[in-house]
């Protein structure tokens, strides 16, 4: 079966360093990948290369089978993919016109109602005339994700989606993730630092260390057989970083 | 004190009576600076916006190139544009001096640096982040440049306010390179300094009461704009 996203031979480097260096990695459609490492390994910017934020600095994302060099990044793609970051940053707007504003970008107008959907989804409806600005941490994160979904996006990274969150608001964002998978198929690419997180909501896991792709695995096999001495190291917490 | 309280009076009886004159000045004051108001907008904001996101080399320089624009002696800016506009000058062929377009273009190099400059500020101050979430979103460099200019709205505005400040009240320039002269380049500042001179200080305070309240009332619709645009106000 195709994968949804192939990546192939991709290095990314900022000036002389070389800051990424993935042989392949497949994102398989409907699945949740979650990527895992310690801070620096590469995580945040592969997300922005899937996202099509950048380019890389050499080679090729298939996306569907089709394939993109660092020359193509093409508009209709960067809207088939969203990203949720690990700050939330909303517009200095309504919670509704937030997250109606991805909406807007590709249509022109409001969403329909899709917005009032998306945030009763995420269990924000009673905020949606409310100033963005004067939401919680969690609550704006909530949004974020509602932004995220309402766009039906073929695949969602998100990147930390819940440092710095109550556990409380960790359980909330955790459960629309899962229900995003699980009803309506999305793609998912996670990036956390919680192994527990990886555990608990993909169905595979790779690790990054240092640039480098170390091991991809279904995660039971992931956590309970760890191929790489480093993975190992990572999971036991032995690694210090 | 009465010599100002008769002039207030004069002012209301001027303003009452639709005096032509009075009307022809307003009318010039409005069109000169509200010309270059629109032009320095049109121009400054997206240097603005590009000064306030890229980083390339020789923009330290042309920041402190527009920091030294936006305290520009009205005076130095009225000989520059006079001797460039006059018949010796590069540009003389052209016979813009002593008419509104002279004005036009010296309050543009006086109100230009300061939209440019506030603009600047008000992009660079928003989250670094900001651009690549919208980016993320789907937006387009145009779509993302629009978003900005919503989010830093309030210093845009200011930055027209202060530009529009700037232009209306100021006399070096205009009179350098308009002359004051009756029904052709006259303004409020420019007869303001003209009545003064001629000791009619009645009148001269009526208009520097007209032009008090042209500024208030420009000020006033800008910041009606700034109050609708902003969820805060």
């Amino acid at each position: 079966m195709t994968p949804l996203l192939l990546v192939s031979d991709l290095e990314h480097r900022y000036g002389a360093r070389t800051v990424l260096r993935i042989p392949q990695l497949q994102v398989q459609a409907g699945e949740i990948l979650a990527l895992v490492g310690p801070s620096g390994a590469g995580k945040s910017t592969l997300l922005r290369l899937l996202n099509f934020l950048e380019a890389p600095s050499a080679g090729q994302i298939h996306f569907r089978g089709q394939p993109y060099t660092p020359q193509t990044l093409p508009l209709a793609l960067r809207r088939r993919i969203t990203t949720v970051f690990q700050q939330p940053i909303l517009l200095d707007m309504s919670v509704r016109a937030n997250v109606a504003y991805g909406l807007r970008l590709r249509t022109g107008g409001n969403g329909h109602g899709q917005e009032d959907a998306a945030l009763q989804a995420v269990g924000l409806a009673h905020l949606a005339p409310a100033r963005a600005r004067t939401l919680s941490g969690g609550e704006a994160q909530r949004v974020s994700l509602a932004r995220a979904l309402v766009l039906d996006p073929d695949l969602l990274l998100l990147d930390e989606p819940t440092a710095n969150l109550d556990p409380g608001n960790v359980r909330a964002i955790e459960e629309i993730v899962a229900t995003a998978n699980r009803q309506r198929g999305t793609t998912i690419v996670l990036v956390t630092h919680n192994v527990w997180q990886a555990r608990r909501l993909a169905q595979r896991v790779a690790f990054l260390y240092e640039g480098e792709l170390l091991e991809t695995a279904a995660t039971a096999d992931f956590f309970e057989r760890p191929q790489h001495p480093r993975t190992a190291a990572f999971l036991h917490g032995d690694m210090v970083y | 004190m009465e010599t100002i309280l008769r002039g207030v009076v004069e002012a209301l009886q001027l303003l009452l009576s639709f005096d032509a004159d009075l009307r022809e000045i307003v009318g010039l004051s409005l069109w000169v600076s509200g010309a270059a108001l629109a032009i320095s907008v049109v121009m400054g904001v997206p240097v603005g916006v590009w000064l306030g996101l890229r980083q390339f080399p020789g923009r330290q320089l042309l920041v402190a190139l527009i920091y030294t624009g936006m305290g520009l002696p009205p005076v130095v800016v009225g000989l520059a544009v006079y001797l460039t506009l006059s018949r010796q000058g590069p540009l003389g062929d052209l016979g813009w001096l002593f008419t509104p377009t002279a004005m036009i273009l010296a309050q543009v190099i006086l109100a230009l640096p300061m939209v440019a400059g506030f603009t600047m500020t008000a992009i660079a101050a928003l989250p670094a982040q900001l651009i690549l979430q919208l980016r993320a979103l789907g937006a387009t460099p145009a779509q993302v440049n629009l978003t900005l200019l919503y989010e830093a709205r309030n210093g845009v505005l200011a930055a027209i306010v202060g530009g529009f400040g700037a232009i209306i009240s100021e006399v070096g320039s205009v009179m350098m390179v308009g002359g004051n002269i009756d029904h052709k380049t006259r303004v409020l500042t420019t007869a303001i300094v003209l009545e003064t001179r001629k000791g009619n200080f009645d009148l001269a305070i009526a208009l520097g009461v007209v032009l008090l309240g042209l500024a208030f009332m420009a000020n006033w619709l800008l910041l009606r704009l700034q109050g609708r645009l902003d969820p805060r106000m």
